[in-house]
């Protein structure tokens, strides 16, 4: 975890509203699928980190990609950047996903809306990815997804694949795996959660909340749990830090 | 120019520099450890702690406004128990002072809590809080009354093995009133200010942008409403006081001890810059070099 400032190597509006950027950090090579990392914008007035998951890492070149969509004033002010511009950032951040525990099985990665882009670097550590995404309509990433699996697609509208969510999807398409991996919309999460029970096999799911300090400090981020967390002895766990994926059997969705 | 003198002292505990955390937003310093060595610190003030587990309120718990944020954690904390075992063994390891943030929804709940710190090495201080905004109970209510404010801390003074700060809301129409109370009381330094009361709304949804519908305001957008307060207080009684609200640099610093801060306490601002308080302790050093003044003490208090 450190808190440094990036350079931005490309940035490119893939979709309407959803961005790519390409970052230069010190701490790529530490990220695992479903970290996070924590944006700052230079405008001193707005002083919480915006926190984007991480869509690809490269230790190699040193660089991460996050692909992210317009939201509000600070997303809006990340898409001005270009390469050779810089950015506050703090990283890596979070548990990510049981990759290594189910790096041979059937691994069905479910994402839907702003929720997919984390699926794909968990899709670069796994033999055998499944893909089940829901759109609104227009698509983004699909190609990248292409590459790395199978893909089953649901939009709202009917344009492409199912029409309806991830879950019809998955069903009209009867995709079977051993286990889920999902980052997206609390309706999704909580639809998943049931059809997992159902299909009794295990479910991950990764948490969004608003945060303050991203690193466990505030209690800003909390989620119920079945258990008592380890930190504060309720039934409260820090989505930035013991999350943001949990067992979805874990929390209260 | 030789070394100027950092050092402070409150209540008869030194500290290296006035520089020391703001509770709450720096838990028991185990996150930021990571990033520099809490020995720099003059005080770590730990996150309030009740005499048992609080689940704090629901989420959304904190949202940003313009320069500054709000919050509604509603006092989540593992309760005094675990604390002792698991926190105070953490902090006794660094050379720094560790004053003991403590809350309570009645009186009896805050002198649990003061008891069972009674004999545990290494506490310096207690800091009272009977000042956060986001509790039905206890907390705020205490604060904005005078003679609450003095019976609370006269009960709390009777039974503290440790020197007593009591933390003071900014929720009151007469901050030297409140101030005073506490020093009748008996209290050996106070604090100030803890947040704001205020709300924000969330137009697209039509809804409270926090689940509490209020939450405590901090950051710099408190900052002149503070150094007001602090100056107010620091007039107003004898004992010494520790200035926060909005401290993000050493001049923001420089500027409540001026103001009459012996010492003071940073917190939104951790949340931006992991290192900013070692950085702000730095650049009040820096600051004394460049002012020819051999002593951090020649600037409490020298506007008036
Ligand atoms: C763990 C995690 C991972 C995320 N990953 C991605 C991602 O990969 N791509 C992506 O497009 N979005 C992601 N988000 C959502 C993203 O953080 C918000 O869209 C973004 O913070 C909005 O900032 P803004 O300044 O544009 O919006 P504003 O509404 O102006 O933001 C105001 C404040 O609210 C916070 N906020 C607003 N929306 C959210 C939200 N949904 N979740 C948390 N905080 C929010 C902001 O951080 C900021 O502090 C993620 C959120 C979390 C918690
Ligand atoms: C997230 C958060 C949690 C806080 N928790 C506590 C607390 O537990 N006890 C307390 O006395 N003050 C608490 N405070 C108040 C701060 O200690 C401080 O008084 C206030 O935030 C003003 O300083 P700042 O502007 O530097 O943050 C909290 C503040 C924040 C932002
Ligand atoms: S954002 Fe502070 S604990 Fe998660």
């Amino acid at each position: 975890m450190v808190k440094e400032i990036a350079e931005v190597v490309y940035q490119s509006e893939i979709a309407t509203d959803i961005y790519s950027m390409l970052l230069k950090v010190t701490f790529a090579r530490d990220a695992v699928p479903g970290q996070f990392v924590s944006l700052y914008s230079a405008d001193g007035s707005r002083l919480l980190p915006r926190p984007i998951s991480i869509c690809e890492t490269d230790a190699g070149s040193g660089t991460i990609r996050l692909v992210y969509r317009i939201a509000g004033k600070g997303t809006k002010e990340f898409s001005g950047l270009e390469g050779g511009d810089r950015i506050e950032i703090l990283g890596p951040l979070g548990n990510g996903f049981p990759i290594d525990e189910y790096k041979d099985k059937r691994v069905l990665l479910v994402g839907g809306g702003i929720g997919i882009p984390p699926l794909l670097c968990c899709a670069d550590s796994l033999e055998e990815p499944v893909f089940a995404v829901g759109y609104r309509s227009e698509t983004y990433l699909l190609e990248d997804l292409k590459k790395r699996g199978e893909v089953h697609v649901a939009t709202e509208d009917g344009s492409l694949g199912t029409a309806g969510n991830v879950i019809d999807a998955i069903k009209a398409d009867s995709v079977k795996a051993d286990v889920i991996m999902s980052c997206g919309p609390m309706p999704m999460l909580r639809a998943l959660k049931a059809y997992a029970a159902e299909a009794g096999i295990p479910c991950y799911v990764s948490m969004e909340e608003r945060m303050a300090c991203g690193i466990g400090v505030c209690l800003g981020c909390v989620c119920g749990t079945e258990h008592v967390d380890e930190h504060s002895h309720v039934n409260n766990a820090r989505i930035c830090k013991d999350g943001p994926v949990f067992d979805a059997k874990e929390v209260t969705l | 120019m030789t070394e100027p003198n950092m050092a402070v002292s409150i209540a008869g505990v030194t500290l290296k520099n006035p520089v020391m955390t703001a509770s709450g937003t720096f838990g028991s310093g185990m996150e930021y450890s990571e990033f520099f060595d809490l020995s720099k610190l003059g005080a770590v003030v730990t996150k309030g702690v009740a005499d048992v587990p609080w689940a704090g309120n629901p989420t959304p718990r904190v949202c940003e406004t313009a320069s500054g944020m709000l919050n509604a954690i509603g006092l989540q904390n593992p309760g005094i128990d675990v604390f002792c075992e698991r926190d105070l063994p953490f902090l006794r390891k660094y050379d720094t002072n560790i004053i003991v943030n403590v809350c309570g929804h009645s009186k009896e709940e805050y002198l649990r809590v003061v008891d069972r710190l009674a004999d545990e090495e290494g506490v310096a201080l207690l800091e009272i809080n009977i000042s956060c905004p986001n509790v039905k109970q206890g907390g705020i209510a205490f604060g904005t009354d005078p003679r609450a404010v003095e019976e609370i801390t006269r009960a709390v003074k009777a039974r503290a093995k440790q020197p007593i700060i009591m933390k003071l809301s900014p929720n009151v129409t007469d901050i030297k009133v409140m101030a005073k109370a506490a020093e009748a009381g008996g209290a050996d330094a106070i604090s100030l200010i803890n947040t704001l009361t205020g709300m924000k709304i969330d137009i697209e949804r039509g809804r409270f942008a926090l689940a509490n519908r209020t939450g405590g305001l901090s950051g710099p957008a408190i900052k002149p409403v503070a150094v007001r307060m602090v100056y107010e207080a620091s007039g107003a009684v004898s004992i010494p006081v520790i200035g926060m609200g909005g401290i993000t640099c050493a001049d923001d610093a420089i500027e409540f001890m001026m103001a009459g801060a012996r010492a003071v306490s940073v917190g939104t601002a951790n949340f931006r810059n992991p290192t900013v308080t070692v950085e702000i302790a730095e650049g009040i050093r820096d600051f004394l070099v460049r002012k020819n003044i051999p002593d951090v003490g020649e600037i409490i208090g020298c506007v008036r």
